[in-house]
């Protein structure tokens, strides 16, 4: 077996060194009925590297690859090109093999890039200070509820309704639990956001107030006037950024009152992969930054004075705290953070405002196309690179028909609320860099057929 | 005249004085000891690594009010000075890819390549998670595979996909439980969590919403039986057993507390972070276990990435599996695999079967495909016979250290019998003012990852040693060896050890002052803005 090392000389040698006649010594422990006679009987053997891979190559291949097809999918997770150096970098066995860096003598790499991700992450969302990764955005939303409660000893959550469906549905998961109330709606399909309607929901039992932004139709919410109106009331506002992409062409939230700002970060440079592993972004007024959750990485020196960093303020981690931790978090998102510096690192700040003015122009262009579209509408005024169309019929089965015709055509919001047949005729579509003009044409193409 | 070099020196023959100790360098490196500037003191405004053409239409006039006042303040670079500087700070960290990494309860394993290779393949990367389900039948169909092999490995009904990591795959649990327990109209508060659990156990259980009650070792290091069975009755919701256990036991009574915690409405949750002991030799559904969380990421060699991603993936028994969470997947009688969502969960799944009374979502998306990959590629390479093999050779491995180095340093349970996975030391024989911190430093400088430290809390001065299946008996006669050496130094008071490592990037880092005054984030020096 090519990855275990002992050879059976080994094995019988090592007995010998410790005293056992057998392997089976060494799990006497275990209760005997309980013990196999042999492998788990029905499964297979062990398989040789071809093998393995013919095998899941032929599983791969039952996918429609999003690349090798015109493709308009987001809601909550964002084709972009990632630069070819980034997976080059996070495969170096330095990082990609090395665990949390409980050690920092001997994990400076992996805790600079922590210091330089959160530093990132702060001056992304316009706030003092960022934790080291969650392990996603609807998790993070979470835990920024929770921590506004704890901030606030108060346990009332207001949602607007453009937070993503399985954010709020993982809130009202938790919530049940937990024992938060959750304030919860869905969408309208309105050009403008719920602002009003969730300003009208804060009462003085409120402890924060969550917020998209770009919300899930793609509207962009008035945060600072949602933050002015929350924190009359002495609650907080919870900033949820799903496409951090936007970020470099629309304000960051910690510029617009939003007390604490939350993400998903896949976006850069982490890729589809099907739903996960994403990573978890979480940001904050440095005045909270002891009811935060997640691991914090700090600088500090070493004997001989020289700058160095280090896993810091763990005293709120269940590690240390167990029972009474600010969370129950332990392992993060560790190389997803990685990936993600690395490629704002190569983006740099104006690098990102380009890249978004791109996303912006391209989704303009899609919404051109798409109104010339017969019986289509845009919902939307404004938007970054997603938005929302109207058609005349259930949007689910439109997408099933475009993708039988090889066009990935958007998310149906009858897939994203079930329980909501008002939404079953919106489409939400999404542009990226990657989109190309004929890319556009196909899909609107294809959608004119479609609707025929 | 004479020769310049009459001599004939050449470099390669030394200086003189050899023996005298380098001068500082002025650029603060040390031959390949590379040291690295943060991003922010290389990178310029401006600079970028990605060449972006310039955008053909304005933003949007409806976007006015919102657009960014300055862009945002991060310095760029290009893609040499970008590859340069992540792979300087590489070289500051020890890997698995370097030498043992035996952290207690981590299972740093190595990491195989094919799991890269497949994961990267367009099929499994570029897929988004709510593209139509007739597009995604093989991806769909890997967490179906994925989690048979689960199922037939632990003995267990089901498995909930979704969990993100370790300690969320714990809450998994203890919500089906607090569902199962709702279902019934009981309100159970109270958690019994032994005091050996690793730090999640108690905090998710509080994050659960369960008051937590510890409950004792005994002496020989497994759970106070009678302890625990006493304190059952109609208040506790369950036990969070972790088994293997955190002194690198067997738990042998498992059964016998399972039928009692079961026979006072309970459930049992097995935290399984040291599967790897047992895999394809015990499997938990015969011992009562009703949940347990497997860590891919130590199990089955997903990469640990620094600190992430994991996934943890929660088997579970009959009784609970009806209550798992959205989504999963399900295969019909045609043999199709199907994503189970919101959409559909009433509609199709049968009552009483996996799900059909979920808690709900608890996450987005499906869970963590891109361990579902590797995870499931390393399954298919080892195939049963493979991963029982592993945890024989684990076992092995940690029993070998276990008696060759009890001499030297107390192994507090030594006399319990065979360890499992793991070997637990104490730094008790120390002499006066030296510490298992000294121990794990001085491994620093011999060239090894230190060992899990100060855990478990029920044993002074923990050092829990995991060596895991994949290295070597020559690698660890070296380890071995090196960890008598420093048991032995710090035997004869040798004070240098106080104050390893020395040979490492850093020294000893000031900890106290990082969480005094925290600095979290890089500022401009003040003089700059001067």
């Amino acid at each position: 077996m090519r990855y275990l090392p002992l050879t059976d000389a080994d094995r019988s040698g090592m007995l010998a060194a410790i005293g056992a006649s057998s392997i089976d010594d060494l799990f006497v422990d275990v209760p005997a009925e309980a013990r196999l006679p042999g492998p788990v009987a029905g499964l297979p053997l062990h398989a040789g590297e071809m093998a393995v891979e013919r095998h899941m190559s032929r599983l791969a291949a039952m996918n429609l690859s999003a690349g090798s097809v015109p493709f308009f999918l987001g809601a909550g997770a964002y084709r972009h090109h990632v630069p070819a150096s980034v997976d080059h970098l996070i495969q170096r066995g330095e990082f990609l093999t090395a665990y949390t860096p409980y050690q920092p003598e001997i994990a400076q790499g992996t805790l600079q890039v922590l210091f330089e991700f959160q530093t990132q992450v702060a001056r992304l969302f316009g706030t003092d200070i960022a934790n080291a990764s969650m392990y996603d955005g609807s998790t993070a939303c979470w835990e920024a509820i929770l921590m506004a409660s704890r901030v606030t000893r108060r346990s009332r959550a207001v949602l607007s309704g453009g937070l993503h469906p399985h954010y709020a549905a993982t809130v009202r998961t938790m919530a049940r639990f937990s024992g938060e109330t959750i304030d919860w709606r869905v969408p309208r399909l309105e050009a403008a956001p719920d602002d009003a309607e969730v300003i009208a929901a804060i009462d003085g039992e409120t402890a924060c107030v969550v917020v998209q932004y770009p919300d899930i139709l793609g509207r962009i919410p008035d945060l600072a006037a949602i933050a002015d109106a929350a924190h009359a009331a002495g609650a907080l506002l919870v900033a949820v950024v799903t496409e951090p992409v936007a970020l470099g062409l629309i304000e960051a939230p910690g510029h617009l009152g939003a007390d604490i700002v939350v993400g998903e970060g896949q976006s850069l440079g982490v890729g589809l992969n099907f739903g996960g592993p994403y990573l978890g972004l979480f940001g904050c007024n440095e005045k909270f930054v002891r009811q935060m959750p997640g691991r914090l990485c700090g600088e500090t020196v070493d004997a001989d004075g020289r700058r160095g960093f280090v896993l810091t303020l763990s005293t709120r981690e269940q590690h240390i705290r167990r029972e009474k931790a600010t969370s129950n978090i332990c392992t993060n998102s560790g190389l997803c953070a990685l990936a993600f510096s690395i490629h704002m690192t190569l983006l740099g700040g104006e690098g990102l405002a380009r890249l978004a003015r791109i996303n912006h122009a391209r989704a303009r262009r899609l919404a051109e196309r798409l109104a010339a579209v017969p019986d289509l509408s845009v919902l939307n005024e404004a938007w970054f690179n997603e938005f929302t169309v109207i058609l005349p019929k259930d949007a689910r089965e439109v997408v099933r028909a475009l993708a039988d015709r090889q066009v990935l055509g958007g998310v149906s919001l009858g897939r994203l609320y079930p329980d909501a047949p008002e939404l079953d005729r919106g489409l939400l579509v999404a542009a990226t860099e990657t989109c190309s003009d004929e890319d556009i044409e196909a899909f609107a193409s294809a959608l004119t057929g479609v609707l025929a | 005249m004479s020769a310049p070099n009459a001599a004939g020196w050449r470099p390669s023959l030394g200086a003189a004085n050899d023996s005298a100790a380098p001068s500082p360098t002025a650029s603060g490196d040390r031959g390949l000891m590379l040291e690295e500037a943060l991003i922010f003191e290389l990178g310029q405004p401006g600079k970028c690594g990605v060449d972006l053409d310039e955008p053909e239409l304005e933003p949007l006039p409806a976007l006015g009010r919102h657009l960014r006042r300055q862009a945002c303040p991060l310095p760029g670079l290009t893609e040499p000075e970008t590859v340069r500087h992540y792979t300087r700070l590489s070289r500051q960290n020890y890997a698995i890819d370097l030498g043992p990494f035996p952290l207690g309860s981590c299972t740093m394993k190595h990491n195989p390549r094919l799991n890269e290779k497949v994961a990267r393949l367009p099929g499994f990367a570029d897929v988004h998670p709510l593209q139509p389900q007739q597009t995604v039948r093989g991806a769909l169909e890997v967490i179906a595979q994925l989690a048979d092999w689960l199922i037939a490995l632990t003995g267990m009904h089901g498995v909930a996909m979704t969990p993100k990591a370790g300690a969320h795959g714990e809450l998994c649990g203890l919500l089906c439980i607090r569902a199962a327990h709702d279902a019934r109209g009981e309100a159970r508060e109270v958690m019994l969590v032994p005091d050996s659990a690793h730090g999640t156990n108690p905090a998710t259980a509080a994050f659960a919403g369960y008051r937590v009650e510890s409950i004792a070792a005994t002496a020989e290091g497994r759970i106070d039986v009678a302890a625990l069975l006493a304190r059952l009755g109609p208040d506790v919701a369950g036990v969070m057993i972790t088994n293997p256990n955190t002194c690198g036991l067997f738990e042998r009574d498992i059964k016998e507390i399972a039928d009692a915690v079961h026979a006072a409405g309970g459930y049992v949750y097995c935290d399984g972070a040291n599967f790897n002991a047992i895999v394809g030799k015990v499997r938990p559904g015969d011992l009562g276990v009703d949940a347990m969380h497997i860590n891919l990421h130590k199990t089955f060699s997903t990469p640990h990435g620094g600190g992430g991603p994991g996934s943890g993936p929660v088997v579970l028994s009959e009784a609970l599996a009806p209550f798992a969470p959205l989504p999963f997947t399900m295969r019909t009688a045609e043999g199709v695999t199907h994503l189970v969502e919101e959409e559909d969960a009433a509609a199709i799944v049968p009552g009483e079967s996996f799900g059909s009374r979920s808690f709900g979502r608890m996450t987005a998306f499906h869970g963590q495909m891109g361990m579902f990959t590797r995870a499931l590629t390393y399954i298919l390479s080892h195939g049963a016979d493979g991963l029982r093999q592993v945890a024989e050779d684990a076992v092995l491995n940690a029993n070998y250290v276990l008696r060759r180095v009890e001499d030297v340093l107390v192994a507090p349970f030594a006399a319990s019998g065979p360890c499992m996975h793991e070997a637990l030391f104490s730094d008790a024989g120390l002499p006066e003012g030296f510490t298992t911190l000294d121990i794990a430093k001085g491994l620093i400088d011999e060239g090894f990852h230190p060992m899990t430290v100060y855990f478990p809390l029920v044993v002074r001065g923990a050092m829990l040693v995991e060596p895991t299946e994949t290295e070597s008996r020559a690698g660890l006669d070296r380890f071995i060896a090196s960890l008598r050496s420093l048991a032995e130094r710090a035997g004869r008071s040798d004070e240098s050890l106080k104050s390893a490592p020395h040979l490492a990037p850093r020294r000893r880092l000031d900890e106290t002052q990082a969480a005094r005054k925290p600095v979290l984030v890089w500022r401009e020096p003040a003089s700059a803005a001067d």
